[in-house]
């Protein structure tokens, strides 16, 4: 919880210092348009975290949501399918590519970085190949008011990607931090050897997150497709993996695997896209805005390092404590 | 020769946090002489070689070369004075060719600054010194491609490259075919009559018998004596390795003690990956302590992995109470109330960075939850009453299981399992690293798992323990079941001896 404080912490005093600035980040249009972004962001960025703390990595979601744009767009206007039809065959491609993935990480033992930057080139591949690289978009076909309303609605004001992110959010903390499920992926992603020795089905665990993280992916591509709603084969979710990762590790989750946690996750995603605007806002030179990003997210994981090992510390001397007790004791 | 030895150890002592591994110890070594250092696991061979190939710092005592009192701080320093350390687990890189390997953090130079690897000279250096060790190899093949016995004679290659005037050989055939030992046995004699030095650790007598000059045995980390070559003999040799009475540490075994109704855990035809050639049958009755003597390597952790599924065993039957069952990993060994502690607590155990409560609970998660929802109260609940009922130390179950000592640590193991009911318990070197106190506990658990009707499985290379804890002792070598001695027949002369080979 005290991670989560600190990284907390770090962006309010970031929100406080652009809008003293530029009192323009208070505009209600700009926050809309801020928490629109986090909400897009943060929904496949929770699964790529999921997969994190398995101790894996996915590098295709951004290839991924390119492809999904592709076909989504593709299904609707040239081919014709009826829109649930559509939605749904994008989600279960999305799930059976990664459970793809997840085979191909846990029975040919293959590791997860090369996995899935075949992935991150096939699918930009196939994306380009299909659509002929052309972009696509969603034209006249009707009927699509509600995907439009859940990219771009701001019901009481709250942008629709920001209320669904909420939701997905407060399922995948209960799954993560409140179930079975959860504490096994966290057992498989610290220690694989002790999670089996347990009797867990470790490869069972890391295949099924492996889906989550598709299906999470594939939600956010479809809020992503009807937001630019034009989808550029070559460019469409560009480097969002590196979003994704960036948020997770910012949010305390450890490359090692075994750590992390949901609202950090979420809380990671958002100080991404408050630095983003920052640096608009701020008159900051726009070529500098990944230098930015990636100043703080060093700073932020390196606090976080320090706390960890102080944390550690106090521990130990408790357990001291604890034995000079018994000694004087006895 | 003169009269100063080439190399002396006089008092050396070292103390670990609650252990004393060694005290006032010493050790003499002259030129062109072949030390054999014996004991049991535990005596303090490798803590004394490690001190003496700089691995770790001594507490006291003095190491003289030549009579001249040295300093060791590091293997580089050991290098210096010319002591090569020839690991039982080698450390050759495999990744690298045999000319590679040989000359690594030695390789001559050119070019100045640039430092280019002198290739020329390190082929053809390393291919006379290969063709001295009898290997029919060039220096180019790459090291992944030899056996392990040509591996081990390349870091022989390397020792002597480095000048070495005394190799330290600890189990170098512990690995080995017939053969490749009696390669090794002759190189060791080639050495001798090079004037270079070895020290000799090895469980295997016999070629002790065969190669040594002295045996140093060393017991419980002090000098137990002396052998001269031709005082050298395998009964002299065990009954100085062993010779002291059984502790009080054990209570409970006693003949003929409570055995329940039914046949309780039997094992037929086990195969192991590693012995796919040998089989090994075995059965333990319900409240039945069974030991596993043997040497390192002898297969018995492999066993214990087959039967808990989590290492293929083929053909191997399994069967409680007369019912056969089939084990296809931990989770069916689990669901049939076969459990193991692993030998490995840190690794395969316990995961150390969850705190106590998680790893208490984490097997038996589902007691614990509804819906797949953790209850935390519950947890908490069971994660308590388990430090209680085991008597584990720490101030709170929200302790990181890294920060415990490492008999808490593995009474944290055992009472995952306490959770269930346990019908079979396998105990693998229970008690490895942990302190007197806490061994006395875990004996005390094991004896009432037993008295409880428990089938209990305790594989352990500590003659003491194997002896003291067991109700019968079986006993491997090599992958073969050699004998399984009855409580009448107990001596640690006869596991010994089973052990090893020498006999059945």
């Amino acid at each position: 919880m005290k991670k989560e404080l600190g990284i907390f912490v770090l962006l309010i005093v970031l929100c406080v210092i652009t809008s003293i600035l530029n009192p323009n980040f208070l505009l209600a249009i700009n926050l809309q348009n801020i928490a629109r972004q986090i909400g897009a962001f943060g929904i496949f960025s929770i699964g790529l975290g999921l997969v994190i703390i398995t101790g894996g990595i996915e590098l295709s979601v951004g290839s991924m949501m390119g492809l999904l744009g592709v076909l989504l767009s593709m299904m609707l206007t040239e081919w014709h399918f009826p829109i649930i039809i559509a939605l749904v065959a994008c989600i279960a491609v999305s799930m059976v590519l990664s459970l793809g993935h997840g085979l191909l990480i846990t029975r040919l033992n293959m590791q997860p970085f090369i996995v899935t930057l075949c992935g991150l080139l096939f699918y930009r591949g196939i994306a380009r190949f299909i659509s002929h690289d052309e972009t696509k978009g969603f034209g006249t076909v009707a009927g699509l008011d509600f995907l439009r309303f859940l990219a771009n609605g701001n019901p009481l004001g709250i942008p629709m990607p920001f209320v669904l992110l909420i939701v997905i959010a407060a399922i995948t903390w209960v799954v993560l931090h409140r179930s079975v499920y959860g504490r096994y992926l966290f057992a498989t992603g610290r220690n694989p050897e002790a999670a089996r020795y347990a009797g867990i089905n470790t490869k069972g665990i890391v295949t099924l997150t492996y889906v989550i993280c598709g299906a999470l992916t594939a939600i956010s591509g479809i809020i992503f497709a009807f937001y630019t709603n034009s989808v550029s084969p070559a460019n469409h979710g560009n480097a969002y993996e590196l979003y994704g990762i960036a948020a997770a590790v910012l949010g305390g989750c450890s490359l090692r695997g075994g750590e992390g946690s949901v609202i950090g996750i979420v809380i990671g995603a958002a100080l991404l896209q408050v630095l983003r605007n920052l640096v608009n806002l701020l008159d900051i030179p726009s070529s500098l805005d990944f230098a930015v990003m990636g100043a703080v997210i060093l700073i932020g994981v390196m606090a976080d390092q320090i706390f960890t090992e102080r944390r550690n510390r106090r521990q130990i001397a408790m357990m001291r404590e604890m034995s000079a007790r018994e000694a004087q004791s006895s | 020769m003169n009269n100063t030895p080439l190399l002396e150890m006089e008092g050396i002592s070292k103390r670990f946090p609650g252990v004393v591994a060694l005290d006032q110890v010493s050790l003499s070594v002259g030129e062109g002489e072949v030390v054999a250092l014996i004991g049991e696991n535990g005596a303090g061979k490798s803590t004394l070689m490690n001190i003496l190939g700089g691995a770790i710092a001594r507490n006291d005592g003095t190491i003289k070369i030549n009579g001249a009192p040295v300093e060791i701080n590091s293997p580089r320093d050991a290098g210096a004075y010319g002591i090569e350390f020839i690991h039982q687990e080698l450390s050759v890189l495999d990744n690298l060719d045999v000319a590679a390997n040989i000359f690594l953090r030695r390789e001559p130079t050119f070019g100045g600054f640039l430092k280019l690897i002198d290739r020329r000279r390190i082929y053809s250096e390393a291919d006379v010194l290969v063709r001295k060790l009898g290997l029919d190899i060039s220096s180019r093949t790459p090291l992944s491609r030899l056996s392990i016995a040509q591996q081990q004679l390349v870091e022989i290659g390397r020792a002597l490259s480095a000048g070495a005037r005394i190799i330290i050989m600890d189990e170098p055939t512990s690995s080995l075919t017939l053969t490749e030992t009696r390669r090794l046995l002759d190189i060791v004699h080639d050495l001798k009559s090079q004037n270079v030095s070895i020290i000799y650790i090895s469980h295997r007598l016999h070629e002790v018998e065969e190669i040594a000059d002295r045996a140093v045995v060393l017991r419980d980390g002090k000098n137990a004596g002396v052998l001269q070559r031709s005082e050298i003999n395998h009964e002299r040799m065990v009954r100085m390795m062993v010779g002291r009475d059984l502790k009080e540490l054990f209570t409970g075994a006693e003949e003929g003690g409570t055995k329940a109704a039914g046949e309780g855990f039997v094992v037929r035809r086990l195969r192991t990956l590693r012995y796919p050639k040998h089989t090994v049958s075995f059965n333990v009755a319900h409240g039945e302590v069974l030991g596993f003597a043997g040497l390192v390597g002898a297969g018995r952790s492999e066993m214990a992995r087959a039967i808990f599924g989590v290492e293929e065993a083929h053909e191997t039957e399994v069967a409680l109470d007369g019912k056969s069952l089939s084990i296809n990993g931990p989770v069916d060994a689990i669901s049939h109330g076969i459990y193991l502690i692993p030998e490995d607590r840190r690794q395969s155990g316990l995961i150390v960075d969850f705190n106590v409560r998680e790893n208490i609970s984490l097997p038996n998660l589902d007691a614990y939850s509804s819906a797949k929802l953790i209850n935390r109260a519950k947890e908490t609940k069971a994660a308590v009453d388990a430090c209680k009922a085991i008597n584990i130390k720490t101030p709170t179950p929200e302790m990181r299981a890294a920060n415990l000592s490492g008999g808490n640590q593995q009474k944290v193991v055992l009472a995952k399992w306490l959770t269930f009911a346990p019908q079979v318990l396998i105990f693998d070197e229970p008690t490895r690293g942990i302190d007197v106190g806490a061994k006395a506990e875990i004996y005390q658990l094991i004896r009432k798992l037993a008295a409880n009707g428990v089938s209990v499985i305790v594989i352990s290379s500590e003659m003491e323990e194997v002896l003291g804890i067991s109700d019968r002792i079986a006993v491997m070598h090599e992958g073969r079941l050699t004998g399984i001695l009855q409580r009448s027949q107990f001596s640690e002369e006869a596991v010994m001896r089973l052990a090893t080979g020498t006999e059945g």
